[in-house]
């Protein structure tokens, strides 16, 4: 078991003949996801990395059952790539795409509301689930199977932080690189909400950054609903205040803006809080040996 | 992005929403030209020299003064223009003043009390969506009044299928006590306002104080216009508005070099791929007992040319007394970054302080073994725990 993918997911590369989405695509299948073929308007019909290319999306998942897309499309047009999957069906949108403009990503999340799909990202690394499928930019090899999941906001971080849990002997589920920008498809209480649901998830590492009330949100579900132990680190507790955002917005996202505060609402919420990301992996392994 | 209040009232303007009118200059005589025009456009004989630096408060600091005739408008802005302006936004070493709106007074006395309100739009992360939040307590902090009279401050959320609706524009102007013209003028403002909000990709308008004159127009004072970065690319005229001598220099540099730069006060420098490592990559620094001396991310192509672009914006800060790399090759190779630092070092030759390079990932044995065999004062670290006792080690 693992969420959102597996080795069965019919995966489909929006942007397929571009530069990212070839590189990409290629490690993607190199890891042995299942890739069924990609959408570049225009070049229907032609075969790119030994598979088909398709003019729209609906015609994927048609014609070639695709039910996750991963997105690689210049950001004046992913919004609108975006809409496209999830009008035709696409259950799982990844979108990886950096730079979306913020009004476009208003009208995004209002579109997809009623529409059966999950949105995972934008400005995001992608999900994978270990051995099985990767849909997204990590380096794979770096991922061991095992039984414990990730959320994170950050790219790099979630490798460090996966590279701690294999280096401490455990490994991985699924990690969800669920995006830095302001309006994404996925929050992290989402996010937890998926693996605390999958039986084979022991553990949950929760990354987050300053910046936003997601982490807060999560921690209060988790003491409501947790039953498996989560172990959390906050980026930017030495970040200068007010670089990120104007003064009314800070307002508006409350006193549970800045890493202090999130760390204490984490730990209150019975989450176990590490101060330094290098304690990451170690944290895990002692809250795993604890229900052993 | 931020602007100029002059510059973003031009662009309010553009889209029909009213403003207290004003002219910019770059020097006294201008000023002075500036206020002749006022008077003629629009019969003020006061008018008010503002300073135009990218922060508030400026009132407070001495930036905004009152200039009932020529002469008194020429000495003001001779007062102003070069000075440094000290706000509680600009932190103590305040910012140069290059040029000063003359703006038309708008509280001159008529048939009613003029009163002042406060109106920002912005993005409310948690749904989604637009709100525009609105205060009868205009011209103040709003921070202040979210503490001390949080039931003043009012919230309207924008449906985004359908826009912002008239009997929403119509709440606004009840729950800000007003009627009669007053209250008809203060929902065009609103609506215009929104309008120029969605057209413009803009991140926040915060407009404070929104003026209601003594003969019941409504108009913006003040402007405090935020782009949305991310959204330029469809606005090449808003873009062209960026004036980068607000910008810290050296922020100024490492963005033209694709660096994600931000300077903090700090001694030990850090150079790191990705935002969230980056952040984390300060918390350790400063857990390893030291404070970091900036924020650098260097992205998903960290190569020799931006390793040395970087190391030369970490290196103009005299405080640094060592530079920690860390660096997590995914697409990024760490052999190729370690061969990035080493030809970096060699060239600019005379770097004085320690340096930590911590490489993982992709190659990252490899890229332990060139630094280690390089000859060079670097000291390499794999494990992010090894990087931060090493930090420790050579601040001792």
């Amino acid at each position: 078991m693992s969420v959102l993918v597996n080795k069965n997911s019919k995966v489909i590369v929006q942007g397929f003949t571009g530069n990212e989405g070839t590189y990409h695509a290629t490690q993607m299948i190199e890891y042995g996801t299942n890739v069924v073929g990609g959408v570049t308007p225009g070049k229907g019909g032609q075969t790119h990395l030994d598979r088909p290319v398709f003019n729209t999306v609906k015609e994927a998942v048609e014609k070639a059952g695709a039910d996750v897309s991963i997105i690689f499309v210049p950001p004046a047009f992913a919004a609108d790539a975006i809409m496209e999957a999830a009008e035709a069906g696409i259950k799982v949108i990844v979108c990886i795409t950096e730079g979306i403009p913020t009004k476009d990503m208003i009208q995004v999340k209002e579109y997809i509301a009623d529409k059966d799909c999950r949105l995972i990202g934008p400005n995001c690394p992608g999900i994978i689930t270990a051995d099985e499928a990767k849909i997204g930019i990590m380096p794979g090899f770096i991922f061991k199977k095992g039984n414990v999941g990730v959320v994170s906001k950050s790219g790099t971080l979630t490798y460090e932080a996966v590279d701690q849990v294999v280096k401490a002997g455990l490994g991985i589920t699924t990690a969800i690189g669920i995006g830095g920008d302001p309006i994404i498809g996925t929050p992290t209480k989402d996010a937890v909400e998926l693996l605390m649901n999958d039986p084979d998830t022991h553990g949950i590492i929760m990354i987050g950054e300053i910046g936003g009330g997601m982490e807060a949100e999560a921690a209060r579900w988790i003491k409501e609903h947790g039953t498996k132990p989560v172990v959390g680190f906050i980026a930017g507790q030495t970040a200068p205040p007010g670089r990120r955002m104007g003064h009314a917005g800070a307002i508006v996202g409350g006193a549970e803006d800045t890493a202090a505060a999130k760390m204490k609402i984490m730990s209150e919420c019975g989450i176990r809080v590490v101060e330094s990301p290098a304690g990451i992996g170690a944290a895990m392994a002692e809250e795993l040996a604890k229900l052993a | 992005m931020n602007i100029h209040e002059y510059q973003g009232k031009q662009i309010l303007k553009s889209f029909g929403v009213r403003i207290q009118e004003g002219i910019v200059a770059d020097t006294p005589e201008q000023a002075v030209e500036a206020a002749k025009k006022l008077k003629e456009d629009f019969g003020s004989d006061w008018v008010v020299v503002k300073a135009q630096i990218h922060a508030g408060g400026r009132g407070k600091g001495g930036g905004v003064k009152l200039a009932k005739n020529l002469d008194e408008v020429k000495q003001r802005a001779s007062d102003i223009i070069g000075m440094q302006l000290i706000t509680p936004q600009t932190g103590a070493e305040g910012k140069k003043v290059n040029k000063v709106l003359i703006a038309q007074d708008v509280y001159y006395p008529g048939e009613s009390e003029t009163k002042e309100f406060y109106v920002s739009v912005l993005l409310d992360r948690s749904r989604g969506r637009n709100i525009i939040m609105y205060s009868t307590e205009g011209g103040m902090d709003i921070e202040e009044v979210a503490e001390h009279t949080p039931h003043l401050i009012f919230k309207e959320e924008i449906d985004p299928k359908v826009g912002l609706q008239g009997f929403q524009t119509r709440k606004i102007a009840f729950n800000l006590g007003l009627s009669g013209n007053a209250f008809k003028e203060m929902t065009k403002f609103i609506a215009a306002l929104y309008k120029a909000y969605e057209a413009t990709d803009s991140s926040m308008f915060e407009i404070n104080p929104v003026l209601k004159t003594s003969d019941d127009k409504i108009l913006a004072v003040d402007a405090k216009v935020n782009l949305d970065d991310n959204g330029l690319f469809r606005h090449p005229d808003y873009a062209a508005m960026r004036d980068t001598t607000e910008e810290d220099p050296t922020e100024v540099e490492a963005s033209e070099s694709n660096l994600n730069y931000v300077k903090l006060d700090g001694n030990v420098g850090c150079m790191v791929n990705g935002a969230g490592l980056a952040m984390a990559t300060m918390d350790i620094i400063k857990i390893a007992g030291g404070e970091p001396a900036n924020f650098l991310d260097v992205g998903g192509t960290a190569n020799a040319t931006t390793v040395k672009a970087a190391f030369n914006i970490i290196l103009k800060d005299p405080n640094v007394k060592a530079i920690l790399i860390n660096i997590f090759g995914g697409i990024v190779r760490c052999d190729r970054v370690a061969q990035g630092v080493i030809d970096a070092y060699k060239e600019i030759g005379d770097i004085r302080v320690p340096i930590i390079v911590r490489l993982q990932g992709t190659n990252a044995e490899e890229a332990k073994k060139l630094i280690d065999e390089s000859g060079l004062k670097v000291f390499s670290a794999i494990l992010l725990k090894e990087a931060a006792d090493l930090v420790s080690e050579v601040l001792a």
